[in-house]
Protein backbone atom coordinates (compact mmCIF):
# COMPACT_ATOMS: atom_id res chain seq x y z
CA UNK A 1 0.00 0.00 0.00
CA UNK A 2 1.19 3.23 -1.10
CA UNK A 3 0.33 5.30 2.19
CA UNK A 4 -2.91 6.86 0.74
CA UNK A 5 -4.90 3.85 0.51
CA UNK A 6 -5.93 4.01 -3.02
CA UNK A 7 -4.47 2.19 -5.67
CA UNK A 8 -2.95 3.93 -9.06
CA UNK A 9 -4.21 2.44 -12.44
CA UNK A 10 -2.59 4.33 -15.74
CA UNK A 11 -4.78 3.34 -18.62
CA UNK A 12 -2.85 4.22 -22.13
CA UNK A 13 -5.76 4.52 -24.33
CA UNK A 14 -4.19 4.39 -27.35
CA UNK A 15 -2.56 0.85 -26.24
CA UNK A 16 -6.21 0.17 -25.66
CA UNK A 17 -7.22 1.45 -28.90
CA UNK A 18 -4.80 -0.58 -30.99
CA UNK A 19 -5.51 -3.90 -29.47
CA UNK A 20 -9.22 -3.69 -30.20
CA UNK A 21 -8.78 -1.98 -33.87
CA UNK A 22 -5.76 -2.71 -36.34
CA UNK A 23 -5.14 0.64 -37.61
CA UNK A 24 -2.24 2.85 -38.01
CA UNK A 25 -3.71 5.52 -36.05
CA UNK A 26 -4.83 5.59 -32.47
CA UNK A 27 -8.43 7.26 -32.62
CA UNK A 28 -11.12 6.97 -30.36
CA UNK A 29 -13.89 6.20 -32.91
CA UNK A 30 -16.85 4.25 -32.88
CA UNK A 31 -19.10 2.92 -30.18
CA UNK A 32 -18.20 -0.55 -30.77
CA UNK A 33 -14.92 0.46 -30.06
CA UNK A 34 -15.78 2.88 -27.33
CA UNK A 35 -17.57 -0.06 -25.47
CA UNK A 36 -14.41 -2.12 -26.30
CA UNK A 37 -12.11 -0.04 -24.71
CA UNK A 38 -14.13 0.84 -21.70
CA UNK A 39 -15.03 -2.99 -21.10
CA UNK A 40 -11.31 -3.39 -20.99
CA UNK A 41 -10.40 -0.35 -17.99
CA UNK A 42 -13.34 -2.21 -16.24
CA UNK A 43 -11.21 -5.18 -16.71
CA UNK A 44 -8.31 -3.54 -15.62
CA UNK A 45 -9.81 -1.52 -12.62
CA UNK A 46 -11.76 -5.09 -11.02
CA UNK A 47 -8.09 -6.05 -10.51
CA UNK A 48 -7.13 -2.79 -8.69
CA UNK A 49 -7.86 -2.50 -4.66
CA UNK A 50 -11.13 -1.34 -3.09
CA UNK A 51 -10.24 2.43 -4.06
CA UNK A 52 -8.66 3.56 -6.79
CA UNK A 53 -7.34 6.50 -8.97
CA UNK A 54 -7.38 5.87 -12.72
CA UNK A 55 -5.42 8.28 -14.77
CA UNK A 56 -6.74 7.82 -18.59
CA UNK A 57 -4.06 9.09 -21.00
CA UNK A 58 -5.54 10.50 -23.85
CA UNK A 59 -2.08 12.52 -24.87
CA UNK A 60 -1.24 9.46 -27.89
CA UNK A 61 -4.76 9.71 -29.68
CA UNK A 62 -5.96 11.79 -32.41
CA UNK A 63 -9.16 11.71 -33.32
CA UNK A 64 -11.94 11.32 -30.56
CA UNK A 65 -15.58 11.22 -31.91
CA UNK A 66 -19.12 11.37 -30.10
CA UNK A 67 -20.29 7.97 -29.80
CA UNK A 68 -16.68 6.77 -28.35
CA UNK A 69 -16.42 9.74 -25.80
CA UNK A 70 -19.69 8.96 -24.78
CA UNK A 71 -18.59 5.23 -24.35
CA UNK A 72 -15.32 5.61 -22.89
CA UNK A 73 -16.04 9.05 -20.84
CA UNK A 74 -20.07 9.38 -20.28
CA UNK A 75 -20.44 5.40 -19.47
CA UNK A 76 -17.20 4.94 -17.39
CA UNK A 77 -18.39 7.57 -15.12
CA UNK A 78 -22.15 6.32 -14.72
CA UNK A 79 -20.69 3.29 -13.91
CA UNK A 80 -18.42 3.93 -11.17
CA UNK A 81 -20.12 6.99 -9.67
CA UNK A 82 -23.34 6.25 -9.91
CA UNK A 83 -25.19 9.87 -9.04
CA UNK A 84 -26.24 10.57 -5.11
CA UNK A 85 -23.59 7.22 -3.88
CA UNK A 86 -20.48 8.23 -2.51
CA UNK A 87 -17.89 6.78 -5.09
CA UNK A 88 -14.56 4.97 -4.66
CA UNK A 89 -13.43 5.24 -8.06
CA UNK A 90 -11.48 8.48 -9.29
CA UNK A 91 -10.63 9.74 -12.40
CA UNK A 92 -8.48 12.20 -13.96
CA UNK A 93 -8.53 12.62 -18.05
CA UNK A 94 -4.76 13.15 -18.91
CA UNK A 95 -3.11 14.74 -22.12
CA UNK A 96 -7.05 15.98 -22.72
CA UNK A 97 -6.38 18.36 -25.98
CA UNK A 98 -8.60 21.49 -27.64
CA UNK A 99 -9.62 19.12 -30.08
CA UNK A 100 -10.36 16.65 -27.04
CA UNK A 101 -12.29 18.45 -24.76
CA UNK A 102 -15.20 19.13 -27.50
CA UNK A 103 -16.49 15.86 -27.39
CA UNK A 104 -15.59 15.26 -24.03
CA UNK A 105 -17.51 17.91 -22.97
CA UNK A 106 -20.71 17.63 -24.86
CA UNK A 107 -20.71 13.90 -23.55
CA UNK A 108 -20.25 15.19 -19.87
CA UNK A 109 -23.15 17.66 -20.31
CA UNK A 110 -25.63 15.15 -21.99
CA UNK A 111 -25.30 13.21 -18.55
CA UNK A 112 -24.76 15.94 -16.56
CA UNK A 113 -21.49 14.85 -15.50
CA UNK A 114 -18.72 16.28 -14.21
CA UNK A 115 -14.84 15.19 -14.74
CA UNK A 116 -11.34 16.14 -13.88
CA UNK A 117 -8.80 17.05 -16.63
CA UNK A 118 -5.46 17.29 -17.17
CA UNK A 119 -4.02 19.56 -20.77
CA UNK A 120 -1.49 18.83 -22.40
CA UNK A 121 0.17 21.51 -21.04
CA UNK A 122 -0.34 20.34 -17.30
CA UNK A 123 -2.72 22.04 -15.89
CA UNK A 124 -5.76 20.49 -14.48
CA UNK A 125 -9.53 21.82 -14.76
CA UNK A 126 -13.03 20.90 -14.15
CA UNK A 127 -14.41 19.79 -17.50
CA UNK A 128 -18.42 19.19 -17.75
CA UNK A 129 -21.21 20.88 -16.05
CA UNK A 130 -19.45 21.75 -12.65
CA UNK A 131 -21.54 24.37 -10.42
CA UNK A 132 -20.24 27.94 -9.52
CA UNK A 133 -19.94 26.55 -5.88
CA UNK A 134 -18.20 23.23 -7.89
CA UNK A 135 -15.76 25.00 -9.86
CA UNK A 136 -15.02 27.95 -6.46
CA UNK A 137 -14.37 24.75 -3.85
CA UNK A 138 -12.45 22.63 -6.90
CA UNK A 139 -10.33 25.61 -7.55
CA UNK A 140 -9.28 26.58 -3.68
CA UNK A 141 -8.52 23.12 -3.13
CA UNK A 142 -5.80 23.03 -6.99
CA UNK A 143 -4.26 25.91 -5.62
CA UNK A 144 -3.41 24.59 -2.50
CA UNK A 145 -3.08 20.92 -3.12
CA UNK A 146 -4.47 19.23 0.06
CA UNK A 147 -6.55 20.64 3.45
CA UNK A 148 -6.42 18.82 6.46
CA UNK A 149 -9.98 18.63 8.08
CA UNK A 150 -8.70 21.56 10.88
CA UNK A 151 -8.60 24.23 8.20
CA UNK A 152 -11.27 23.73 6.45
CA UNK A 153 -13.69 26.17 8.55
CA UNK A 154 -10.99 29.00 7.88
CA UNK A 155 -10.29 28.08 4.39
CA UNK A 156 -13.77 27.11 3.58
CA UNK A 157 -15.64 29.90 6.08
CA UNK A 158 -18.96 29.52 4.07
CA UNK A 159 -21.19 26.28 4.66
CA UNK A 160 -22.31 26.16 1.37
CA UNK A 161 -18.55 25.66 -0.02
CA UNK A 162 -18.05 23.32 3.23
CA UNK A 163 -21.18 21.35 1.51
CA UNK A 164 -19.35 21.82 -1.42
CA UNK A 165 -16.37 20.40 -0.71
CA UNK A 166 -17.99 16.95 0.84
CA UNK A 167 -20.11 17.12 -2.50
CA UNK A 168 -17.17 16.93 -4.97
CA UNK A 169 -15.59 14.11 -2.60
CA UNK A 170 -18.90 12.23 -3.19
CA UNK A 171 -18.41 12.63 -6.75
CA UNK A 172 -14.73 11.73 -6.94
CA UNK A 173 -13.69 15.34 -8.08
CA UNK A 174 -11.41 15.25 -4.39
CA UNK A 175 -10.08 12.37 -2.61
CA UNK A 176 -10.43 12.37 1.47
CA UNK A 177 -7.45 10.40 2.60
CA UNK A 178 -9.10 7.73 4.72
CA UNK A 179 -6.96 7.13 7.54
CA UNK A 180 -6.04 11.71 8.04
CA UNK A 181 -9.05 12.39 6.70
CA UNK A 182 -6.95 15.26 4.78
CA UNK A 183 -8.64 16.78 1.57
CA UNK A 184 -6.10 15.73 -1.94
CA UNK A 185 -6.73 17.40 -5.45
CA UNK A 186 -6.91 14.52 -7.53
CA UNK A 187 -4.06 16.64 -9.40
CA UNK A 188 -1.75 16.44 -6.40
CA UNK A 189 -2.62 12.66 -5.55
CA UNK A 190 -2.13 11.64 -9.43
CA UNK A 191 2.06 13.43 -9.33
CA UNK A 192 2.11 11.60 -5.54
CA UNK A 193 1.34 8.41 -6.61
CA UNK A 194 2.23 8.49 -10.47
CA UNK A 195 4.94 11.28 -10.70
CA UNK B 1 -37.56 -2.10 -70.63
CA UNK B 2 -37.30 1.51 -68.16
CA UNK B 3 -35.17 3.66 -69.11
CA UNK B 4 -33.38 6.01 -66.50
CA UNK B 5 -31.90 8.61 -67.58
CA UNK B 6 -29.03 10.49 -65.60
CA UNK B 7 -28.83 14.34 -66.10
CA UNK B 8 -25.90 15.67 -67.83
CA UNK B 9 -24.90 17.24 -64.33
CA UNK B 10 -25.71 14.47 -61.78
CA UNK B 11 -25.09 16.35 -58.30
CA UNK B 12 -27.20 16.43 -54.69
CA UNK B 13 -29.51 18.68 -56.61
CA UNK B 14 -30.50 16.55 -59.44
CA UNK B 15 -29.96 13.22 -58.22
CA UNK B 16 -33.69 13.32 -57.24
CA UNK B 17 -34.77 12.94 -60.89
CA UNK B 18 -33.00 9.16 -60.89
CA UNK B 19 -34.72 8.40 -57.93
CA UNK B 20 -37.87 9.54 -59.09
CA UNK B 21 -37.77 7.73 -62.39
CA UNK B 22 -36.53 4.42 -60.21
CA UNK B 23 -39.71 4.75 -58.31
CA UNK B 24 -41.21 3.93 -61.76
CA UNK B 25 -39.22 0.94 -62.06
CA UNK B 26 -41.31 -2.25 -60.39
CA UNK B 27 -40.69 -5.28 -62.60
CA UNK B 28 -39.21 -6.06 -66.27
CA UNK B 29 -35.21 -4.90 -67.27
CA UNK B 30 -34.20 -1.56 -66.36
CA UNK B 31 -31.45 0.68 -68.05
CA UNK B 32 -29.46 3.40 -66.71
CA UNK B 33 -28.66 5.62 -69.42
CA UNK B 34 -25.36 7.74 -68.10
CA UNK B 35 -23.82 8.35 -71.67
CA UNK B 36 -24.44 11.92 -71.32
CA UNK B 37 -22.89 12.50 -68.34
CA UNK B 38 -20.22 15.20 -67.62
CA UNK B 39 -20.27 16.44 -64.29
CA UNK B 40 -20.64 14.17 -60.86
CA UNK B 41 -20.30 14.91 -57.45
CA UNK B 42 -20.15 12.94 -54.77
CA UNK B 43 -23.41 13.05 -53.99
CA UNK B 44 -24.24 12.11 -57.46
CA UNK B 45 -22.20 9.29 -57.14
CA UNK B 46 -23.63 6.87 -54.28
CA UNK B 47 -26.78 7.96 -55.76
CA UNK B 48 -26.26 6.27 -58.73
CA UNK B 49 -24.95 3.23 -56.90
CA UNK B 50 -27.76 3.45 -54.47
CA UNK B 51 -29.92 3.53 -57.32
CA UNK B 52 -28.83 0.41 -59.20
CA UNK B 53 -28.72 -1.56 -56.00
CA UNK B 54 -32.06 -0.84 -55.46
CA UNK B 55 -33.03 -1.81 -59.05
CA UNK B 56 -31.01 -5.29 -58.98
CA UNK B 57 -32.96 -6.10 -55.90
CA UNK B 58 -36.19 -4.75 -56.49
CA UNK B 59 -36.13 -6.01 -60.36
CA UNK B 60 -34.22 -9.46 -59.40
CA UNK B 61 -31.44 -8.61 -61.92
CA UNK B 62 -28.61 -6.13 -62.83
CA UNK B 63 -30.07 -2.99 -64.52
CA UNK B 64 -27.90 -2.27 -67.99
CA UNK B 65 -25.35 1.21 -67.20
CA UNK B 66 -24.84 2.62 -70.20
CA UNK B 67 -21.31 4.14 -69.69
CA UNK B 68 -20.29 8.17 -70.04
CA UNK B 69 -19.33 8.88 -73.27
CA UNK B 70 -16.62 10.98 -72.41
CA UNK B 71 -13.61 9.43 -71.65
CA UNK B 72 -12.73 12.54 -68.96
CA UNK B 73 -16.11 11.45 -67.17
CA UNK B 74 -15.22 7.84 -67.69
CA UNK B 75 -11.61 7.94 -65.90
CA UNK B 76 -12.99 9.84 -63.35
CA UNK B 77 -15.29 7.48 -62.39
CA UNK B 78 -12.62 4.78 -62.74
CA UNK B 79 -10.39 6.93 -60.77
CA UNK B 80 -12.85 7.63 -57.41
CA UNK B 81 -13.85 3.66 -57.28
CA UNK B 82 -17.28 4.26 -59.08
CA UNK B 83 -16.69 1.51 -61.42
CA UNK B 84 -15.42 -0.99 -59.25
CA UNK B 85 -18.77 -1.02 -56.88
CA UNK B 86 -21.09 -0.49 -59.38
CA UNK B 87 -19.41 -3.97 -61.39
CA UNK B 88 -21.74 -5.21 -57.98
CA UNK B 89 -24.89 -3.88 -59.61
CA UNK B 90 -24.82 -2.91 -62.99
CA UNK B 91 -24.04 -5.25 -65.63
CA UNK B 92 -21.99 -2.58 -68.31
CA UNK B 93 -19.50 -2.86 -71.31
CA UNK B 94 -16.43 -1.47 -70.05
CA UNK B 95 -14.22 0.15 -72.26
CA UNK B 96 -10.47 1.21 -70.96
CA UNK B 97 -11.07 4.22 -69.48
CA UNK B 98 -8.27 6.93 -70.11
CA UNK B 99 -5.61 7.11 -67.47
CA UNK B 100 -5.95 10.42 -65.93
CA UNK B 101 -3.83 11.17 -63.32
CA UNK B 102 -4.84 11.22 -59.67
CA UNK B 103 -6.02 14.42 -58.75
CA UNK B 104 -5.43 15.59 -55.45
CA UNK B 105 -9.32 17.04 -54.94
CA UNK B 106 -9.90 13.34 -54.00
CA UNK B 107 -10.62 13.19 -50.48
CA UNK B 108 -12.28 10.17 -50.11
CA UNK B 109 -13.07 7.42 -52.95
CA UNK B 110 -16.61 5.32 -52.85
CA UNK B 111 -15.97 3.52 -49.70
CA UNK B 112 -18.34 0.47 -48.52
CA UNK B 113 -19.10 1.00 -45.23
CA UNK B 114 -20.18 -1.55 -43.46
CA UNK B 115 -18.57 -2.37 -40.52
CA UNK B 116 -17.07 -0.74 -37.71
CA UNK B 117 -13.26 -1.42 -39.24
CA UNK B 118 -14.39 0.48 -42.17
CA UNK B 119 -15.20 3.72 -40.16
CA UNK B 120 -11.56 3.72 -38.82
CA UNK B 121 -10.31 2.70 -41.83
CA UNK B 122 -12.17 6.11 -43.66
CA UNK B 123 -11.04 8.37 -40.71
CA UNK B 124 -7.68 6.74 -41.29
CA UNK B 125 -7.16 7.47 -45.04
CA UNK B 126 -8.62 10.87 -43.70
CA UNK B 127 -6.37 11.84 -41.63
CA UNK B 128 -3.22 11.34 -44.31
CA UNK B 129 -5.38 13.31 -46.87
CA UNK B 130 -7.36 16.09 -45.74
CA UNK B 131 -4.62 18.84 -44.68
CA UNK B 132 -4.28 19.61 -47.99
CA UNK B 133 -7.80 19.98 -48.76
CA UNK B 134 -8.91 21.74 -45.74
CA UNK B 135 -5.69 24.39 -45.44
CA UNK B 136 -4.87 24.60 -48.88
CA UNK B 137 -8.05 24.47 -51.02
CA UNK B 138 -10.99 25.23 -48.67
CA UNK B 139 -8.45 27.68 -46.41
CA UNK B 140 -9.81 26.20 -43.14
CA UNK B 141 -6.71 25.78 -40.37
CA UNK B 142 -5.36 22.70 -39.71
CA UNK B 143 -7.33 22.08 -36.53
CA UNK B 144 -10.39 21.23 -38.76
CA UNK B 145 -9.03 17.55 -39.94
CA UNK B 146 -9.52 16.45 -36.56
CA UNK B 147 -13.54 17.63 -36.55
CA UNK B 148 -13.62 16.82 -40.15
CA UNK B 149 -13.17 13.15 -39.43
CA UNK B 150 -15.17 13.16 -36.33
CA UNK B 151 -17.90 14.54 -38.48
CA UNK B 152 -16.95 11.63 -40.99
CA UNK B 153 -16.80 8.78 -38.28
CA UNK B 154 -20.41 10.05 -37.07
CA UNK B 155 -22.07 10.29 -40.27
CA UNK B 156 -20.91 6.63 -41.45
CA UNK B 157 -21.64 5.02 -38.34
CA UNK B 158 -25.29 6.42 -38.88
CA UNK B 159 -25.18 3.71 -41.79
CA UNK B 160 -24.16 0.70 -39.09
CA UNK B 161 -26.23 2.06 -36.16
CA UNK B 162 -29.55 2.85 -37.97
CA UNK B 163 -29.86 1.65 -41.63
CA UNK B 164 -28.64 -1.79 -40.78
CA UNK B 165 -27.64 -2.04 -43.91
CA UNK B 166 -24.45 -1.90 -46.21
CA UNK B 167 -23.99 2.20 -47.46
CA UNK B 168 -21.03 4.20 -48.95
CA UNK B 169 -19.42 7.26 -48.12
CA UNK B 170 -17.75 9.64 -50.47
CA UNK B 171 -15.81 13.35 -50.41
CA UNK B 172 -14.37 15.32 -52.86
CA UNK B 173 -13.78 18.98 -52.92
CA UNK B 174 -14.85 21.17 -56.11
CA UNK B 175 -14.50 24.47 -57.82
CA UNK B 176 -18.02 25.98 -58.24
CA UNK B 177 -17.65 28.46 -60.87
CA UNK B 178 -21.06 29.33 -61.76
CA UNK B 179 -23.15 28.78 -58.37
CA UNK B 180 -20.59 29.86 -56.09
CA UNK B 181 -17.33 31.30 -57.33
CA UNK B 182 -15.23 29.22 -54.99
CA UNK B 183 -14.33 25.94 -54.00
CA UNK B 184 -16.82 23.44 -51.94
CA UNK B 185 -16.01 20.43 -50.24
CA UNK B 186 -18.91 17.53 -51.49
CA UNK B 187 -19.48 14.75 -48.87
CA UNK B 188 -21.90 12.08 -49.51
CA UNK B 189 -23.43 9.65 -47.74
CA UNK B 190 -25.78 6.57 -49.02
CA UNK B 191 -27.24 3.96 -47.37
CA UNK B 192 -30.59 1.63 -48.57
CA UNK B 193 -31.61 0.41 -44.93
CA UNK B 194 -34.45 0.92 -43.13
CA UNK B 195 -34.53 4.75 -43.30
CA UNK B 196 -35.24 7.01 -39.94
CA UNK B 197 -39.38 6.34 -40.31
CA UNK B 198 -38.85 2.28 -40.02
CA UNK B 199 -35.81 3.08 -37.52
CA UNK B 200 -37.62 4.96 -34.95
CA UNK B 201 -41.33 3.87 -35.31
CA UNK B 202 -41.24 1.08 -32.45
CA UNK B 203 -40.19 3.52 -30.25
CA UNK B 204 -41.69 6.94 -31.12
CA UNK B 205 -44.71 6.50 -33.81
CA UNK B 206 -47.15 6.46 -31.40
CA UNK B 207 -46.94 9.48 -29.51
CA UNK B 208 -47.51 11.32 -33.36
CA UNK B 209 -50.11 9.42 -34.55
CA UNK B 210 -51.18 10.27 -37.97
CA UNK B 211 -48.54 12.55 -38.59
CA UNK B 212 -46.18 9.80 -38.38
CA UNK B 213 -44.56 9.81 -41.37
CA UNK B 214 -41.17 9.86 -43.24
CA UNK B 215 -41.11 14.03 -42.54
CA UNK B 216 -41.60 13.81 -38.96
CA UNK B 217 -39.39 11.17 -38.42
CA UNK B 218 -36.62 13.08 -39.69
CA UNK B 219 -37.32 16.48 -38.04
CA UNK B 220 -37.44 13.85 -34.42
CA UNK B 221 -33.88 12.72 -35.82
CA UNK B 222 -32.52 16.09 -37.03
CA UNK B 223 -33.59 18.59 -34.95
CA UNK B 224 -34.70 17.08 -31.64
CA UNK B 225 -31.96 14.29 -31.56
CA UNK B 226 -34.80 11.23 -31.21
CA UNK B 227 -32.99 8.40 -31.32
CA UNK B 228 -34.60 4.57 -31.24
CA UNK B 229 -32.45 3.74 -28.08
CA UNK B 230 -33.32 4.34 -24.43
CA UNK B 231 -30.06 5.49 -23.68
CA UNK B 232 -29.12 9.03 -23.15
CA UNK B 233 -25.97 8.86 -24.47
CA UNK B 234 -27.59 8.28 -28.44
CA UNK B 235 -28.83 10.60 -30.38
CA UNK B 236 -25.63 13.29 -30.34
CA UNK B 237 -23.95 12.32 -33.48
CA UNK B 238 -26.46 13.97 -35.69
CA UNK B 239 -26.50 17.09 -33.45
CA UNK B 240 -22.95 17.49 -33.55
CA UNK B 241 -22.24 17.43 -36.84
CA UNK B 242 -25.21 19.96 -37.45
CA UNK B 243 -23.29 22.02 -35.26
CA UNK B 244 -20.19 21.44 -36.65
CA UNK B 245 -21.36 22.43 -40.13
CA UNK B 246 -22.69 25.55 -39.00
CA UNK B 247 -19.61 26.33 -38.22
CA UNK B 248 -18.21 25.82 -41.25
CA UNK B 249 -21.40 27.60 -42.84
CA UNK B 250 -21.72 24.64 -44.73
CA UNK B 251 -24.84 22.82 -45.91
CA UNK B 252 -26.42 19.59 -44.33
CA UNK B 253 -29.46 17.84 -45.44
CA UNK B 254 -30.81 14.34 -45.04
CA UNK B 255 -33.28 12.86 -47.71
CA UNK B 256 -34.65 9.28 -46.34
CA UNK B 257 -37.94 7.99 -48.07
CA UNK B 258 -40.24 10.79 -48.91
CA UNK B 259 -39.11 13.53 -47.44
CA UNK B 260 -35.54 15.36 -46.78
CA UNK B 261 -34.83 18.02 -44.19
CA UNK B 262 -31.89 20.39 -44.31
CA UNK B 263 -29.69 23.30 -42.52
CA UNK B 264 -29.66 25.59 -44.90
CA UNK B 265 -26.43 28.48 -44.91
CA UNK B 266 -28.30 31.74 -46.49
CA UNK B 267 -25.73 30.77 -49.92
CA UNK B 268 -28.11 27.89 -50.56
CA UNK B 269 -31.23 28.28 -51.62
CA UNK B 270 -32.72 24.03 -50.61
CA UNK B 271 -35.92 24.05 -48.95
CA UNK B 272 -35.28 22.96 -45.13
CA UNK B 273 -37.89 20.55 -45.63
CA UNK B 274 -39.34 18.84 -48.39
CA UNK B 275 -41.94 16.22 -48.54
CA UNK B 276 -44.05 13.97 -51.29
CA UNK B 277 -40.62 12.93 -52.89
CA UNK B 278 -40.08 9.93 -55.35
CA UNK B 279 -39.90 6.85 -52.35
CA UNK B 280 -36.35 5.90 -52.01
CA UNK B 281 -35.01 3.43 -49.23
CA UNK B 282 -32.33 4.34 -46.66
CA UNK B 283 -30.99 7.78 -46.02
CA UNK B 284 -28.77 9.91 -47.79
CA UNK B 285 -27.07 12.42 -46.10
CA UNK B 286 -24.98 15.42 -48.10
CA UNK B 287 -22.95 18.28 -46.46
CA UNK B 288 -21.18 21.09 -48.79
CA UNK B 289 -18.73 23.03 -47.30
CA UNK B 290 -17.51 26.07 -48.40
CA UNK B 291 -14.01 27.48 -48.67
CA UNK B 292 -13.44 30.62 -47.09
CA UNK B 293 -12.46 33.11 -49.84
CA UNK B 294 -14.03 33.59 -53.10
CA UNK B 295 -11.76 32.46 -56.33
CA UNK B 296 -10.30 29.44 -58.04
CA UNK B 297 -6.77 30.23 -56.10
CA UNK B 298 -5.72 28.25 -53.45
CA UNK B 299 -4.56 29.16 -50.40
CA UNK B 300 -1.01 29.39 -50.47
CA UNK B 301 -0.85 27.90 -53.56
Amino acid sequence: MNGFGIDPVAIDLRRLVQRQVASLYAHLVTRPTGRAVRLAIESQLANAGEMALSVIDFSEVHVVDFSCADEVVAKLLLHYQPPGQATRAFFVLRGVSDLHLEPIEAVLERHRLTAVAETAAGLCRLVGVPSEADARVWRSLEERGALSPGDVPAHLPDEVDRATLESLVRRGLVFRRPESGDYLALSNLMRSLMG
Amino acid sequence: MHVIRVPSSLDYSTVDSVFRQCAQAVEGKALVDAGYLRFVDPQGLVGLLSAGALLKRRLGQAPHLRLPRQAEVLGYLARIRFLEQARRFFSMEIRRPREIAASSDVLLEITPVTTNSDVHAVVDRVQTRAGTILTRTLGYPLVTVVQFSVVLSEVCQNIIEHAEAPGWVAAQAYYWAKRRDRWMLVIAVSDLGRGFRESLAAEHAGRFGKRWGDGSALEAAFLHGVTRFQDLGRGQGIQQIRKQVRRWDGLISIRSGTARIADVPEWDDTPALEQGLARFPGAQINIVLPAKQRGRERSGA
